[in-house]
């Protein structure tokens, strides 16, 4: 009997190392394919995503990108994450990562039931995939490696699906009212009403993409500017004395804490409370209970 | 000629990328308003600290939106634009 249970937990633990594996082999693969295709280049540069290859297709052809193959790897990444913070769930709960999965889930419910109401809690598990998803893409650039949330596509992806949500709920209240909310306050207004629609979107996107793009450009900047002054300073001792990059040790670390960790973290909850704001503040929830009545009366 | 064209224009976009962070100040106003608020309302209010601290965070970086349009402008007038207003140049003049 209690070998049979041994046997089970080392079952158990091999799981547990092949999933936290899986989480830190996708990083390590990014770090490699960012030592393997880097170009040999002197000096530093502000450059988009590196191309891997390109695929040819009809129309234009199709690149893959390092944000593409970054976020695929962030993806993976969750998926083990998740896997491990699940494996082996009880009723009462008895282990650390239990713990942290529930806290977890209770946060985001609670979240979203603040924001969004009762009607919408089905949004729990989109807005948990979201906020993972952003929070791990920015953190990525703590490896060194290229956060897809830096790249202009990615981020107008996620906002693009935003708006069909947004234009889906809109539209449950019926056509006409959705029609109607762009006549609103006066007819002046419909060319602006529908600059504003479509706004929404373009604001999302470039918000989450400058706030971490603009932090790597600053840290690039910041970092090349060190390293010119410390050159001038000690530019005239021999050898490599020369080329210590003394001033280099405090001030990019400092910067990093700000802008990849906080403005990161920070940025993916902005991302997700305006999604959740926007999906249920367009939601006509009294031209949707009007219609629901009307179904049912018609169905009697 | 070819050298004054190419001139003009990167120093026509250092100009353009200075004068669009001047879109920096609102931000910075409204922020800093914002900020000033939230301390009042936490010395009136000191239990509230945590929600008035979150919803700040929030409506400030909300209000940073514009200050980030600002700077994305200005990144690609120093970077991306004198290459390919080069480009353009190049092509146009052969």
């Amino acid at each position: 009997m209690k070998e049979q249970t041994n046997v089970q937990a080392g079952n158990f633990k091999l799981v547990d190392y092949c999933y936290l594996a899986g989480m830190l082999l996708p990083i390590l693969a990014g770090i490699l394919l960012k030592i393997l295709f880097t170009p040999a280049s002197s000096g530093i540069q502000v450059t988009g995503p590196m191309i891997f290859f390109t695929i040819p297709m009809p129309v234009q052809d199709l690149p893959i990108t390092e944000s593409q193959v970054n976020s695929w790897l962030v993806v993976i990444s969750i998926t083990f994450l998740c896997l491990y913070l699940t494996h082996g769930i009880q009723a009462v709960p008895h282990s650390k990562r239990q713990i942290v999965a529930e806290w977890i889930v209770e946060k985001t419910d609670h979240l979203v039931r603040e924001n969004m109401g009762d009607f919408f809690m089905g949004f729990v598990p989109f807005i948990g995939a979201i906020l993972g998803l952003s929070a791990f893409s920015s953190l990525l650039s703590l490896f060194g490696l290229f956060p897809p949330t830096s790249d202009l596509n990615v981020v107008a992806g996620w906002a693009i699906m935003v708006f069909v949500l947004i234009t889906h709920y809109k539209l449950k209240g019926g056509i006409v009212s959705y029609s109607k909310s762009f006549l609103e306050p006066t007819p002046v207004l419909l060319p602006i009403n529908i600059i504003s629609e479509f706004a929404t979107p373009v604001s999302m996107a470039f918000r989450h993409y400058g706030n971490v793009m603009s932090g790597s450009v600053v840290s690039v900047l910041v970092v090349a500017a060190l390293q010119g002054l410390s050159n001038m300073l000690l530019g005239w001792l021999p050898g490599f004395l020369g080329e210590i990059p003394f001033l280099q040790v405090g001030l990019p670390a400092i910067l990093s804490v700000y802008f990849d960790l906080f403005s990161g973290c920070l940025q993916a909850f902005i991302f997700a409370m305006l999604t959740m704001m926007y999906v249920s503040g367009g939601f006509p929830k009294e031209d949707y209970e009007r219609k629901m009545a009307r179904k049912a009366a018609k169905n009697q | 000629m070819m050298e004054l064209a190419l001139g003009i224009i990167m120093g026509c976009c250092a100009l353009g990328a200075g004068i669009a962070m001047i879109a920096g100040i609102g931000p910075g106003i409204g922020e800093g308003n914002a900020v000033a608020k939230a301390c009042e309302a936490i010395g009136r209010q000191p239990e509230a600290k945590s929600s008035v601290t979150s919803t700040m965070v929030m409506g400030c970086a909300i209000a940073e939106t514009t200050g980030l349009y600002a700077l994305i402008i200005a990144i690609l007038l120093i970077f991306v634009a004198p290459n390919a207003m080069g480009n353009v140049l190049v092509r146009l003049l052969g």
